[in-house]
């Protein structure tokens, strides 16, 4: 089944998006959310990560673990790809753009341990994506991923003025909106091509 | 602290979700069904309690430089064992939880026990607290799963226990109810945390 990477690539963003449908990458989008400009760097690294990293991965699992018939290492591989591409990423940064360094490098740490990146790897092995549709499929999902963060930082700084339930503050109203948000996206499946 | 002290402290009062909201991704996504949830659970347990183990015997031999990694080498290879198991024992149920198993290697409820206990503690202590993190996962999982498969299946465990006269909230199986349910427990939580201060 062949499918157009260019449709993959706006259901990742809207009809499925990795955070709102598939709950990936909820732990710093709780925590970092609070801010819209830390949003964006923390949006815009895992953008960057998630689409070299796929990449990466994809060239990874069918020119070594397929051939070697050891798919089940598949885990141990994905995780030490892409810790070592963030940490060249951070060493590269750091070493030849010290403002993009203070603006997104103290994110990228954080994003070893971000299930969105990890689960973008094990999703284009289960749906059997060719290397085009990988890569739409990487960068679909870092931008809905940026897109989502980036909606619920602004939402958040407007409720700071609000009043919110004692017991709600935090994580319980951060969780609401989400899921407001999770239904407002529903409503773009209607225009879904691909489930 | 002795060893049922422990238990309860990593299961309720200091339960990852409700009290340090970790490990939320897979609470969301394998609650559909309970089924699914209580096969995930196990697997957590599973996971926690050897690899803590794993990691507080071989704590003073892991450089501190690369704690993280060697970590999560040890997470990962228990990981794949559970993966193994479910792929041989239970084929249907692991492919309905797709990549979930293996995003357990991410779920940070696993590294958060590892650094805030692991890393300085007794084995054995390791291994029930890293047991009392899953039992509390896994009933927070229950839980959730609970209400979405009644209201969205009319059943419990796949049983039917609605009659036909039972429309399905669809709803409930799609994701935003996992949001909502979530956030209802948490203020739940919270308020009997502020009634009792």
């Amino acid at each position: 089944m062949e499918i157009n990477a260019f449709v993959i690539f706006f259901a990742a963003i809207f009809t499925s998006n990795i955070l709102l449908t598939n709950f990936l990458g909820m732990c710093s989008f709780l925590s970092v959310s609070r801010e819209v400009e830390s949003s964006f760097g923390l949006g815009v690294a895992v953008f960057f990560v998630i689409v070299c990293t796929t990449a990466i991965n994809y060239a990874v699992y069918h020119l070594i673990l397929v051939p070697l018939d050891i798919i089940y290492l598949q885990y141990i591989v994905f995780i030490i790809v892409i810790a070592a591409f963030v940490q060249l990423t951070e060493l590269f940064v750091e070493r030849f753009s010290p403002v993009l360094y203070y603006t997104l490098g103290i994110f990228l740490p954080l994003i070893t341990v971000n299930c969105a990146i990890f689960g973008v790897s094990l999703f284009m092995v289960i749906r059997n994506y060719s290397f085009l549709q990988s890569i739409a499929y990487g960068a679909g999902a870092g931008l809905g991923w940026l897109l989502a963060i980036l909606s619920l930082a602004g939402l958040r700084q407007k409720l700071k003025l609000q009043r919110v339930p004692a017991g709600l503050r935090g994580a319980g109203i951060t969780l609401i909106i989400t899921g407001i948000m999770s239904l407002a996206f529903i409503g773009f499946s209607g225009i879904a091509v691909i489930q | 602290m002795n060893k049922k002290q422990i238990f309860i402290q990593s299961a309720f009062t200091e339960n990852a979700i409700w009290a340090q909201i970790l490990g939320i991704c897979s609470a969301l996504a394998v609650t559909n069904q309970m089924k699914n949830s209580l096969v995930m659970g196990l697997g957590v347990i599973f996971t926690l309690a050897l690899s803590m183990f794993t990691i507080s015997a071989i704590r003073s031999l892991i450089p501190p430089r690369v704690r993280m990694m060697a970590q999560t080498f040890i997470i990962a290879f228990y990981v794949i064992l559970v993966d193994l198991f479910l792929k041989a024992v239970l084929p249907e149920v692991s492919q309905q939880l797709g990549p979930y198993v293996g995003l357990i290697i991410t779920n940070c409820i696993i590294m958060g026990r590892a650094e805030a206990f692991a890393i300085k503690n007794t084995p054995l202590d390791s291994m029930i607290d890293g047991i009392g993190a899953g039992v509390g996962y896994t009933l927070v999982l229950l839980l959730i799963s609970l209400i979405r498969e009644i209201f969205g299946f009319g059943a419990i465990f796949g049983y039917q226990v609605m009659g036909t006269w039972w429309t399905p909230w669809s709803i409930m199986v799609m994701a935003p109810s996992a949001f909502f349910l979530l956030a209802m427990l948490i203020w739940l939580v919270e308020i009997r945390k502020r009634k009792k201060r």
